[in-house]
């Protein structure tokens, strides 16, 4: 079966590539695209680790095919930090250990902007609920609970 | 042992090395990297629980275009079960050959048949199709209980239990005084049967490797496990490549919890990619990895406690059969050597089964053994201080192993912190606060041994006056942080200038298994050791320079220092400065230390847990919920807790909601996140630690291990607090909402004797 093409837009730059029709987003994403940053930790939706945003929303990109890219804007874990400066929320995770393995972190904190893009002002219950959809195996989630909560405040008082 | 209490980066909570590369998504796990021309190997696996292999066709499968090599179990080195053991760490390749590729019987649905390498993931899971096994399909037990029947169906013939072949595989027991004498004195006596499930590690990233094969024998190995040297080991045993021509390259991994500790696809990969002449990827998808990975045994446990009127344990016993899975190995050593040993008891028998059944083989979870003795124990515990009518801790606090305690595993207990934890778990607000309305409180004890072994460090001062460690374990859960610290410390420089790196097998000396709560107490003996080294020589350089002995040269904050009779006679020399002057000074500065570390001291934690139930929905949740634990010392306390907090974590979803279920084909029903339930983020409090400090004397900056502890006092803490909540007890996990409902329903309680 011939590859599709596909025009689209990943992190702000615009971008190309070929899949099968049957390749999810993330399958795109680290394969063509090299966008490893997003993990498969269970291909069905359930984990949160391959959390991207389409047009703003947050996604599994798990469950989307690749083909549903064509004129859509893509958001990735790569494109989080601008240049050499780090967005508040990786810098936050940084300093308040709220990542031990690493392999939620990317979609920890993709789910975590895309809430905060929302809910500038999350109640603990709130935060606790948005990320319910982010698996993390190592924390028990109390660390990045917290970091989700001071960045919010603190990016509130800036 | 002179600790140092006045410490600049021991005891900080500064930024792990890896930490940028994790943030960003650059980190590179084992499914992350590429090779040129690799292609890729998928695996076909068991349909049957138990069958006998007759015959395997692999031709049609060779046959379809783009597949580059196909292997079975004829192409892995046998192990025979005759010629006895041949062990490799706490592993038996007779099993482990026969765990990667399924030899004359199908032992687990799941269980390798063959491995395909093609040029596309979709061609080679086509050609699994295409291969063509004759099955003689047996009968199976995949239950403890149907496994030890008398009739069961045997999983392996040549092995005999009391004479007669059986599924158990082996007995162990630790014994102290005599119980029958011990329960005779006793005025309570109380006996409990408790059943947990097998349940998943649950790591986020499924097993994944990328091998390449020269055509010279020289393989590189990229994958993620807790220890690239077992990696190589094991892969060296099951293809016969020699060690030295394996470097098996730790890439960052995700979530591990003991279920790193063995291989699953390397050696297939390797013989895929020696075969092709390709590069061969293999990833796992999540349903593999929860049919044919860990878990970690289903249980079967007798515990009977007897204690004097006012209060003393006088007499126990523990009987604890454990599933091991296809082949023997059940954590019954943790089980029985772990699960009383909290306590001073004159009179104990523990002992443990390890009972081979249908199912994938056991691997390590977190203190493996330990928290499932100890669910049974610390259940029975709080039945009898009820029983005492006295406080829980209390009874704890009285019956406490101190320094001088002999264990019934062996060990006389050094100064040890056990009783410090139960005091603070007593005084913490949480202790006190009150409770409402269908809500209660459950504490539990828990100990895990903790290992020392093998460690290699190499300390390099660059060019410019930095330094990089090198070690040889894979970090979980911020070691790296710990190992910069300490380094950072002792040569009195920022931590940012110390780069802390894994590296690999044919990089670093022998380095054992991430694993058993061991990586920063003897990763930090060797870094200690190899700094030590280096401030000597940066000491005596110094004393070079300024024609002095190096005994009159002190180290401190980054430089050397003319102490008496010259102090303040030359400026310092900084460790840019030596650095600088290196190569006409006597050349390159670093060193390294290679030790079998001993003195890792076993760790104690106590908990406190509240918990809320839902009687309408039977949904029990943990309202909160303090962890104490005698850390030794806290390198990097944010690590720290975040051990306490993930193993509670675990023992939360162990206790509420996880298990294996299985279909009546004896397959497992819920390979899946979504109905293999972990705690997701809404499920669970905030976490609170209180982290006692009582430093390890054998250790030079007192660290003890503490990544397993903080997984074994849950599920009882868990089941405390309910009982104490619904006055209802439950002998059986996980207390999942049906399972609540049928005990709400159905009030039924075992009797005191």
């Amino acid at each position: 079966m011939a590859k599709v093409h596909v025009t689209t837009s990943i992190n702000g730059e615009p971008m190309e590539f070929l899949c099968e029709p049957s390749d999810t987003m993330l399958d795109a994403l680290r394969g063509p695209l090299a966008l490893t940053g997003s993990k498969e930790g269970c291909a069905s939706g359930d984990c949160g680790a391959c959390s991207i945003t389409l047009d703003d929303r947050l996604i599994c990109s798990c469950l989307m095919l690749a083909v549903e890219a064509q004129d859509h804007e893509i958001r990735t874990i790569e494109g989080m930090a601008q240049g050499d400066k780090l967005h508040p929320l990786q810098q936050k995770f940084l300093e308040m250990a709220a990542l031990q393995c690493g392999i939620c972190t990317s979609g920890m904190l993709v789910a975590s902007d895309a809430l905060l893009k929302k809910n500038p002002e999350p109640s603990e219950e709130e935060v606790r609920f948005w990320l319910a959809g982010n698996l993390c195996r190592c924390t028990g989630y109390d660390k990045i609970v917290r970091a989700v909560m001071e960045t919010a405040a603190e990016m509130r008082a800036q | 042992m002179n600790l140092v209490t006045n410490n600049k980066w021991i005891g900080q909570r500064t930024i792990r090395p890896d930490g940028m590369d994790k943030v960003t998504g650059r980190a590179q796990f084992a499914a992350d990297t590429t090779m040129p021309g690799m292609i890729w190997g998928k695996v076909l696996r068991s349909p049957h629980p138990h069958a006998r292999i007759r015959s395997i066709d692999t031709s049609k499968a060779e046959k379809l275009p783009g597949v580059k090599a196909v292997v079975t179990s004829k192409d892995i080195v046998d192990f025979p079960i005759d010629k006895g053991a041949v062990m490799l760490g706490i592993q038996d390749m007779r099993w482990m050959c026969r765990n990667v590729m399924a030899r004359d019987k199908a032992l687990f649905p799941g269980h390798p048949i063959a491995a395909v390498a093609a040029t596309t993931e979709a061609i080679a899971a086509e050609a699994c199709k295409l291969i063509e096994v004759d099955y003689e399909v047996l009968p199976w037990s995949i239950e403890i209980d149907d496994a030890i029947l008398p009739d069961a169906p045997i999983l392996h013939e040549f092995n005999k239990f009391d004479g007669k072949p059986s599924n158990i595989a082996g007995r162990l027991e630790h014994k102290k005084g005599d119980i029958a004498d011990g329960f005779k004195k006793a005025d309570v006596i109380i006996e409990r049967t408790f059943t947990t499930r097998p349940v998943h590690q649950g790591y986020i990233e499924p097993h994944a490797c990328l091998i390449s094969v020269a055509p010279d024998g020289k393989t590189t190995i990229w994958s993620s496990s807790q220890g690239q040297f077992m990696v190589r080991a094991m892969t060296a045993y099951l293809t016969g490549i020699p060690q030295s021509d394996i470097r098996a390259i730790p890439a960052e991994i995700g979530g591990g919890f003991g279920g790193k500790t063995i291989v699953y696809l390397e050696p297939l990969a390797t013989l895929l990619a020696k075969k092709s002449g390709r590069p061969v990827k293999m990833v796992m998808t999540r349903e593999e990895v929860m049919r044919a990975t860990g878990p970690t045994s289903g249980s079967k446990s007798t515990v009977k406690i007897g204690a004097t009127r006012d209060g003393k344990i006088v007499a126990a016993h523990g009987t604890f059969y454990l599933q091991a899975g296809a082949f023997p190995g059940s954590p019954i050593r943790g089980a029985a050597g772990c699960s009383f040993t909290p306590y001073d008891i004159p009179n104990l028998l523990s002992e443990g089964y390890d009972v081979c059944s249908n199912r994938s083989k056991v691997a390590a979870y977190r203190a493996p053994g330990a928290p499932i003795g100890a669910y049974a124990v610390e259940c029975v515990m709080d039945e009898v201080a009820e029983a005492l009518k006295m406080d829980p801790l209390d009874f704890r606090l009285k019956n406490a192993a101190k320094e001088g305690t002999k264990a019934a595993h062996g060990p006389v207990f050094p100064r040890i912190g056990y009783i410090e934890t139960v005091e603070a778990a007593k005084n913490s607000d949480h202790y006190k606060a009150p409770l409402g309305k269908l809500q209660g409180r459950g504490v539990a004890s828990g100990f895990w041994f903790n290992a020392g072994g093998e460690s290699s460090a190499q300390v390099n001062i660059t060019e410019d006056g930095n330094v990089v460690v090198t070690t040889g374990h894979p970090d979980i859960g911020g070691s790296r942080a710990g190992i910069a610290n300490i380094c950072a410390e002792l040569l009195g420089i920022d931590y940012r200038r110390v780069s802390v790196i894994i590296g690999d097998t044919q990089t670093i000396g022998f380095s054992n298994l991430t694993g058993g709560s061991r990586v920063l107490f003897a990763s930090s003996i060797v870094v200690t050791q190899s700094t030590e080294k280096i401030i000597q020589t940066l000491r005596e350089r110094a004393a070079k320079i300024w024609e002095i002995d190096p005994e009159a040269v002190k180290w401190e904050n980054g430089a050397a220092h003319p102490v008496s009779p010259n102090a303040g006679q030359f400026e310092p020399l900084t460790l840019e400065e030596l650095a600088e002057k290196a190569p006409a000074m006597g050349g390159p500065i670093g060193a390294g230390v290679q030790l079998n570390t001993t003195g890792a001291d076993g760790g104690f934690g106590t908990h406190v847990c509240d918990v809320e139930v839902d009687v309408d929905l039977g949904i029990a949740r943990v309202i909160r919920y303090t962890a104490v634990q005698d850390v030794g010392r806290a390198i990097h306390p944010g690590y720290v807790e975040g051990q306490l907090q993930g193993g509670v974590a675990q023992g939360i979803g162990w206790a509420l909601n996880e298990e294996y279920i299985y279909t009546k084909e004896g397959k497992v029903d819920n390979p899946g996140f979504l109905d293999y339930r972990m705690p997701v983020c809404s499920d669970l409090p905030m976490l609170d630690c209180i982290m006692v400090e009582v430093p390890n004397p054998k250790h030079p900056q007192g660290v003890k291990g503490v990544g397993e502890v903080p997984l074994v006092p849950v599920m009882a803490a868990v089941a405390n607090a309910i009982y104490n909540a619904l006055g209802k007890r439950f002998y059986a996990l996980p207390m999942s909402p049906p399972k609540v409902l049928e005990v709400l329903e159905a009030p039924t309680q075992q009797a005191a004797e």
